[in-house]
C-alpha cells in the first residue's frame, strides 16, 4: 500500500512530508536522550531484517494468495516506538531510492502510513493500554491481532484520504474506501498473526529481550501525544484549507462522494461494476473541467496542434539524449 | 519485488552504477537532490488534465541518463515494475470521467483517458528521476546531502547502519527463503507454521549480530556517533547545474512548449 508520486498533489505530499519530518525529528530527539547506545547498531541491523522479511512470502491457506510482514507493530513491541519508527522510516527511504516504491514525494505519506501510525499511534494508545502488565496468552493474541488490524485499516484509510485530497485520481472517496478497507482487513489479520507468532517465538527463545522492554517503559502519558496530534491537525488543516481554496473541485468531489450521493458499490464482478458506472455517466456530467484549470479547455480547441507539438517535443528529447550518449566523454557537460 | 535475491541484485546493480565517474557523478550530492526535488515538484504540480506540457520534462531523466552513461533499458524496466499500483488506481479515470475534451478525427478523447495518461506519464517521470538520482549519487552521499539539508543525525546514522547491514541480512534472508522453497516443493510448508519460526530465527541471528557488532564498535572507540565525513564546498559546476536545471524546469512548468511548437507547425502548414 505504498502511495505513489503520480497520485499526489504537491500540497498533500508536502504536508505529509512536513508531518513525517517532524515525526523523524521528534523520534530522533527522543532516542538521542536514551543512554542505551546498544540501540543504534540494533536498529540498523533490524532495518536490514525488516527489509529481508518484507520480501519473504508465506502462503495463506485456502486462498492461493500470499502475505508477508510489514513489521511496524512487531518492531514497536521489540524496540519501543521511537526506535521502531526510525527503523521503518529508514527502510522506506531505501525502498524509495532503490526501488522507487512510491517515490520521493510520496515518501512523506508512506512514512506516515506505515511508520507513524503503528509506532506512534497504535502501539502507545491501543496496544500498550490493552495489553496490561502480565497478559495471558489469549489476551496477548487478541490484543496483538486487533492492534495490527487497526494499524492496517488506519493506514489504508490514510492512503484513501491522501489520494482523495490530491484529486489526481477520479476514484470516489467512498468507493475507494469500500475497495481498500476489506482488502486491508485481510492484510491486517495476516500481519497480526505473523506479529503474534514472531513475538511468541522470541519470547520462547530469548525472553530477556522482551522483558527488558516491558521494564524499561512505563505506561505512556497522553500529553505528548495530544500535543503532537494538535500540531499534525493544524498542519493538515492548514494544508487542506489552502488546498480547498486553490482547487475547489477536488474537495467538493470527495465531499459529494462522502455525503452519500453515490450508490453503494456492488462488488460482484468488476465488469458489471464498470458497466453500471458507464450507465450512470450522466451523474458524473456535473463534474466538469473547472475554469481554473484552463489548460484542458484550451486544449479542446487546438487538439491537433497539441498532439503534433507533443510528438515534436518527444522527437527532440530522444534526439538530444541520443546525441549526448554518442558525444565523446570530454565534450559532455551538464550544460550541453 | 518477488524474491529477495532478485531485489538484492537490483540494489547492488544500482549501487554499482553510483560508482561511475562522469561529470554528473562528481557533482555535489546536494545539488542533485535539490534538482530532483525541483523536478518532482514541477511534475506533480500540473493540473490533472495536463499531458502535453509534461512531455518536455522527459528531457531531464533523458539527459542525465545519457551524460551519466546509465543503462537506459535497465532503468526503463525498473520504471515499468512500479506501474501496477498506479494503474490499479488510475484505470478508473477513463470510466468515471467521460466528458469529451477534444476530437482527433472521429475519435473523441475523454478527460478520463487524458488524466489516466497523465498519471502514467507522471509515474514514469517521477520514478525515473528518483532512480536516476540514486544511480548517479549513491546512498551514502545522498544521506550526507540530506543531513546538510537538515535531517537529524540520529536518523542519518540509522540510514547508514541500515545500508551497511542490508546486504548481509538480505543475503541471509534470501538463503533461508530459498532453503524453504527447496524443501516445500511449492506446496506444503510455505504456510504460517514454518514462516513464523523462519522469521524468528532470522530475527534472533540479526539480534546476535547486532550485539557482536556493538561490542566490536565499542572496542574501536565508538561513542554514540559515527564520525562525520569531511564536507566538500559546492563548486561552480554545482551552482551551474542547479541554475541550468532549475531555470529550464521552471520555464517548462510555466509555458507549454509542445503547444507552442504545435501551433507553430500547424500554423505554418495550413
Amino acid at each position: 500500500m505504498h502511495m505513489a508520486d503520480a497520485l499526489l498533489s504537491p500540497l498533500v505530499g508536502g504536508t505529509m512530508w512536513a508531518v513525517s519530518a517532524g515525526a523523524i525529528a521528534w523520534g530522533s530527539a527522543r532516542l538521542g536522550r536514551e543512554s542505551d547506545d546498544r540501540i543504534a547498531p540494533l536498529m540498523g541491523v533490524l532495518g536490514g531484517f525488516l527489509f529481508a522479511a518484507q520480501m519473504i512470502n508465506f502462503s495463506i491457506p485456502g486462498t492461493g494468495s500470499s502475505g508477508h510482514l510489514t513489521g511496524g507493530l512487531l518492531l514497536a513491541i521489540l524496540l519501543g516506538p521511537s526506535a521502531a519508527f526510525l527503523t521503518v522510516a529508514s527502510v522506506l527511504v531505501v525502498q524509495a531510492l532503490f526501488f522507487a516504491d512510491g517515490g520521493l514525494l510520496a515518501l512523506g505519506c508512506n512514512i506516515f502510513n506505515l511508520g507513524v501510525i503503528p509506532a506512534f499511534i497504535i502501539y502507545p494508545l491501543l496496544y500498550k493500554r490493552l495489553i496490561g502488565t502480565a497478559p495471558g496468552p489469549r489476551r496477548e493474541a487478541a490484543v496483538t491481532i486487533f492492534s495490527a488490524l487497526c494499524a492496517m485499516e488506519l493506514g489504508a484509510l490514510c492512503v484513501v484520504l491522501e489520494t482523495a485530497l490530491s484529486g489526481v485520481s477520479e476514484l470516489q472517496f467512498v468507493k475507494f474506501l469500500a475497495l481498500m478497507l476489506p482488502i486491508h482487513l485481510a492484510i491486517g489479520a495476516v500481519e497480526g498473526a505473523v506479529t503474534l507468532a514472531v513475538v511468541s517465538f522470541m519470547r520462547k527463545a530469548r525472553p530477556e529481550l522482551l522483558a527488558r522492554r516491558t521494564h524499561a517503559e512505563a505506561a505512556p502519558s497522553l500529553k505528548p501525544f495530544l500535543a503532537a496530534a494538535l500540531v499534525c491537525a493544524l498542519l493538515v488543516a492548514g494544508g487542506i484549507s489552502r488546498f480547498a481554496s486553490a482547487k475547489p473541485d477536488g474537495l467538493e468531489w470527495s465531499v459529494a462522494g462522502a455525503s452519500g450521493s453515490a450508490a453503494p458499490v456492488a462488488l460482484h464482478g468488476v465488469t458489471a461494476y464498470l458497466h453500471a458506472l458507464q450507465g450512470r455517466f450522466a451523474w458524473f456530467a456535473e463534474y466538469r473541467v473547472p475554469a481554473g484549470e484552463g489548460v484542458a479547455a484550451q486544449q479542446a480547441g487546438p487538439g491537433a496542434a497539441g498532439v503534433v507539438g507533443t510528438l515534436i517535443t518527444l522527437i527532440i528529447v530522444v534526439a538530444v539524449a541520443a546525441l549526448l550518449r554518442r558525444a565523446k566523454r570530454g565534450g559532455a557537460t551538464p550544460e550541453a | 519485488m518477488a524474491s529477495v535475491h532478485g531485489a538484492l541484485l537490483d540494489l547492488k546493480r544500482l549501487d554499482r552504477l553510483a560508482g561511475g565517474d562522469t561529470v554528473l557523478h562528481r557533482l555535489d550530492p546536494r545539488a542533485k537532490v535539490l534538482a530532483t526535488l525541483i523536478f518532482i515538484l514541477c511534475v506533480v504540480s500540473f493540473g490533472r488534465y495536463e499531458l502535453s506540457a509534461l512531455v518536455p520534462f522527459l528531457i531531464y531523466p533523458a539527459v542525465l541518463i545519457a551524460i551519466g552513461r546509465l543503462p537506459a533499458g535497465y532503468l526503463a524496466s525498473r520504471v515499468f515494475l512500479v506501474f501496477p499500483f498506479v494503474v490499479a488506481v488510475g484505470i478508473f479515470n477513463p470510466f468515471l470521467d467521460r466528458e469529451v475534451l477534444f476530437r482527433l478525427g472521429d475519435i473523441g478523447v475523454t478527460g478520463g483517458w487524458i488524466s489516466f495518461a497523465s498519471i502514467m506519464l507522471r509515474t514514469a517521470l517521477t520514478v525515473a528521476a528518483a532512480l536516476t538520482l540514486t544511480a548517479l549519487t549513491g546512498f551514502v552521499p545522498i544521506c550526507r546531502a540530506l543531513v546538510g539539508l537538515g535531517m537529524p543525525k540520529v536518523f542519518a546514522m540509522q540510514l547508514l547502519f541500515l545500508y551497511r547491514y542490508l546486504f548481509v541480512l538480505a543475503d541471509e534472508g534470501g538463503r533461508a527463503a530459498r532453503a524453504r522453497e527447496m524443501r516445500s516443493f511449492g506446496g506444503k510448508g510455505r504456510g504460517l507454521a514454518s514462516y513464523a519460526p523462519l522469521l524468528g530465527h532470522l530475527l534472533l541471528r540479526t539480534w546476535q549480530r547486532a550485539e557482536r557488532t556493538h561490542m566490536a564498535m565499542l572496542a574501536r572507540g565508538y561513542n554514540g556517533m559515527l564520525p562525520a565525513a569531511e564536507s566538500r564546498r559546492p563548486g561552480l559546476s554545482d551552482f551551474l547545474f542547479i541554475l541550468f536545471w532549475g531555470g529550464l524546469l521552471i520555464t517548462l512548468r510555466l509555458c507549454n512548449l509542445p503547444r507552442l511548437l504545435g501551433a507553430l507547425v500547424t500554423g505554418t502548414l495550413s
